[in-house]
């Protein structure tokens, strides 16, 4: 026979599996080892992602913030009484009950309250609302106690805010302004920005504060397509040196820094420690292909090609990283239970947030895990290839 | 005598497979290197407050530092025994292009700030310059060299929280008194702002962010800063008076979770090359099992076959340790040169060696473990027997 068979089909996907299955101690010492870096990955992308969920699902579409002019943030803005109700004058909002417009005026304020666990304060937002302000945010639910009293030092305190480091109850008395505040209720805002936050009437906190301007200026719109015509009316407007953004969006961009900063330093990191990863797969690699030198010259004299060779060595690489792969995603699924405080960069407060797991961080994950294995598998494979079949045959 | 053979030994059994063991050490290196940066990265991010002077007070509103005090308690506050000088600050937030070019801008009190930061120096004609010129400001060394400005200069910057495009002229240049001075702030007149806000936002005029306190004694700052509090108790705004390193470990508090973060991670990429190494070194023993067991077919104890494993596992472990050290003090600097914005200061601590250090030795040892376990367990038979 001058030339081997030409074998079509290649080696079948059992063979590889069972090569890994064979040595079980090194391809769980590797893929434990991949797995663990899949794992800081994962959990890298679900705190991005939790972080820019909890703030880009704060607030509502048709809701529109208005701050003052370049001040970024609440905290930093300030409108007045005449700058407010010049607004409630414009066209493009909805009514609220009794034909006035829908509209709120708050004061937002940080706090320092201490944290629980003795590392020192952490700045708490607290807003001053209006009950037009509660029913422009549904989303937000009291789930303990009741709402407060307009009129009254009476403050409701989001969900978060009663877990964890700051973890406030209902009956506590919290100080500020020279004043005590007593907590009435919790409200849950099902895991959005406005859960790390504490609510009062806006009338009592300006006088507890001494200010007479308001933070900002939040509406309504009449429908979806009302912005525009918002936004015109504003602009025409000279006495209103203001910003306008829709809520969703206001709250989602606050989030960008932070979640970018957590984004950039994870992939460096993970980069890095993926290196050490991938030379544990090619070790494992090469060991593979080094004990089996005598069964790849016998495959290669029953037929198969060189390109059939190293296609299964890439199969088992590819598929000691989607174990691992497999593996980490699943150690990483139970970081959704964890909840991280910590403070927001860009607003200079306390924001509460959980990791997410999304199909998409999965998918990321998992293809770069494989890549991982393939890429510690390339250079076994071309040596598996490159063995001439009679030396193979005589190797011990 | 017998520690001497083995090592002479495992010399040996490592260059047997060249490749495995480039590789093995280099990843060890790795780990060692990325686990030191890492370590060093939250020390200095610690290191830079604790470069704060503890002879000096920052005074702020009990509320939070988004409130601000009169500026007449400066006056109150330089009554208190003890107390040497008194200056304030603001914090400016001005945005210079875009978001993306952030530096500090202080507006002070042009007459008696620089009194209270000796570190920071100026030359005596640049100083009375921008004293006598309302729009001057005075910037560190580090902000000419990357925005290439020069005395004289106009800087237009545009304000957050103080309304309104603002434009400064640049009267003087300041140095560091040694190298862990911040030469990237921005000062200018507290003065020119509040006589705009006057006329714009009188509900913002006349404030100050924080004090800044000079005392005489170091050791009197906690009965100093209590004297100052208690003189504003029960008022419409409180202060709250700590040293300033006491402050500045404050902010890093805010973000003590992403640095708790960075230093799980250094751990966990010690674990992960604990996995690949145990793999290296399960796979020799598994391929030299015959050898094992004709070594104790010839006399040897099962202890010895123990140690060869073990002596070749730290061998191997400590090898790419100290490559790893070795490394890392280049690579530091080179990080320290990449990010020279984000940190003061940026030294490797002898502590992050040595734990580097027992980070290796200990790779090698739990690598060693189950090999040299089952190693020493085979039976002659048994292990004469062995396919690999």
């Amino acid at each position: 026979m001058a030339t081997p068979l030409p074998i079509k089909r290649g080696l079948s996907f059992a063979y590889v599996a069972r090569n890994l299955i064979a040595r079980k101690l090194t391809t769980i010492l590797t893929a434990s080892g991949m797995a663990l870096v899949v794992f800081v990955f994962a959990t890298v992308l679900m705190m991005a992602e939790g972080l820019r969920h909890t703030l880009g699902g704060t607030g509502s579409y048709n809701n529109v913030v208005i701050i003052r002019q370049g001040s970024q943030t609440e905290v930093q803005s300030s409108l007045t009484r005449e700058q407010a109700n010049l607004i409630e004058s414009l066209p493009g909002l909805a009514s609220a009950d009794r034909g006035q417009a829908r509209i709120t005026r708050e004061v937002l304020v940080l706090v320092n309250l201490p944290r629980r666990d003795g590392g020192g304060l952490a700045n708490v937002v607290v807003r001053g609302t209006t009950p037009t302000g509660m029913l422009m945010r549904p989303q937000a639910k009291i789930v303990a106690g009741r709402a407060f009293r307009p009129g009254s030092s009476e403050i409701i305190v989001g969900s978060a805010m009663t877990r964890g480091k700051i973890g406030l109850a209902i009956g506590d008395r919290v100080g500020f302004g020279l004043r005590d505040w007593t907590i009435v209720g919790v409200f849950d805002a099902g895991g959005n920005g406005f859960d790390s936050e504490l609510w009062g009437d806006s009338e009592q906190m300006m006088q507890a504060f001494r200010r007479n301007a308001y933070s900002s200026v939040v509406v309504g719109l009449r429908d979806a397509g009302s912005y525009d015509a918002f936004a015109r009316a504003v602009a025409a407007q000279p006495l209103l040196k203001v910003d306008i953004k829709r809520e969703l969006a206001f709250y989602a961009d606050q989030s960008e820094k932070l979640a970018n900063f957590i984004a950039v330093l994870g992939q460096t990191i993970t980069i890095i420690f993926s290196i050490g990863a991938i030379i544990g797969a090619m070790i494992t690699m090469y060991a593979s292909v080094a004990n089996r030198t005598r069964e790849i010259g016998t495959l290669r004299a029953l037929g198969f090609r060189r390109g059939n060779i190293v296609s299964a060595f890439i199969q088992e690489a590819a598929l000691l990283g989607f174990v691992a792969g497999v593996a980490g995603l699943v150690a990483a699924a139970f970081m959704q239970f964890v909840e991280i405080s910590t403070t927001n960069v860009q607003t200079f407060s306390e924001v509460v947030f959980r990791l997410i797991l999304t199909p998409a961080i999965a998918v990321q994950v998992l293809l770069f895990s494989v890549f991982m294995g393939v890429l510690g598998g390339v250079l076994p494979a071309l040596r598996a290839s490159r063995l001439e079949i009679v030396d193979a045959l005589r190797s011990i | 005598m017998l520690a001497a053979y083995i090592v002479r030994l495992a010399r040996k059994n490592m260059w047997r497979h060249r490749l495995r063991t480039g590789l093995t050490m280099a990843g060890i290196a790795v780990a060692i290197v990325s686990f030191g940066l890492l370590r060093t990265v939250v020390d200095s991010w610690y290191a830079g407050a604790e470069l704060g002077s503890s002879a000096r007070l920052i005074t702020r509103n009990e509320a939070s530092l988004s409130f601000s005090l009169p500026v007449t308690y400066a006056a109150r506050i330089r009554r208190v025994p003890g107390v040497r000088g008194v200056t304030w600050v603001n914090w400016f937030g001005g945005i210079y292009v875009d978001d993306k070019h952030f530096f500090p801008q202080y507006a002070v009190d042009a007459g008696s700030y620089f009194d209270l930061y000796p570190e920071f120096v100026v030359p005596p004609a640049q100083l009375s310059a921008f004293q006598h010129d309302r729009r001057g400001v005075i910037v560190g060394r580090k902000l000419v060299r990357k925005y290439g400005w020069k005395i004289g200069d106009q800087v237009p910057l545009k304000g957050t929280i103080y309304p309104g495009t603002w434009s400064f002229t640049i009267r003087g240049i300041y140095g560091g008194a040694d190298a862990k001075v911040d030469e990237g702030q921005f000062i200018l007149h507290w003065d020119y702002v509040n006589e705009a806000l006057k006329r714009a936002l009188p509900s913002l005029a006349d404030r100050a962010g924080v004090f800044v306190v000079d005392i005489d004694h170091p050791a009197q700052a906690a009965a100093i800063s209590a004297a100052i509090d208690s003189g504003f108790a029960n008022s419409l705004a409180e202060t709250r008076t700590e040293t300033q390193k006491a402050f500045q470990l404050g902010f890093i508090a805010m973000v003590d979770t992403i640095l708790l973060a960075i230093q799980t991670v250094a751990y966990v990429v010690v674990l992960i090359m604990m996995a690949v190494m145990a793999n290296t070194m399960a796979m020799s023993a598994r391929e030299r099992m015959r050898e094992y067991a004709t070594l104790k077919a010839l006399g040897f104890r099962d202890s010895f076959v123990s140690l060869l494993i073990i002596g070749e596992s730290l061998s191997l472990s400590l090898a790419g340790g100290a490559l790893g050290i070795a490394l890392t003090f280049p690579l530091a600097d080179a990080f320290f040169k990449a990010t020279r914005d984000l940190f003061l200061v940026f030294e490797v601590r002898p502590l992050t060696i040595v734990l580097q250090l027992v980070s290796a030795l200990l790779i090698g040892l739990c690598a060693a473990l189950a090999p040299a376990w089952s190693s020493a367990r085979v039976r002659i038979v048994d292990g004469l027997r062995a396919v690999t």
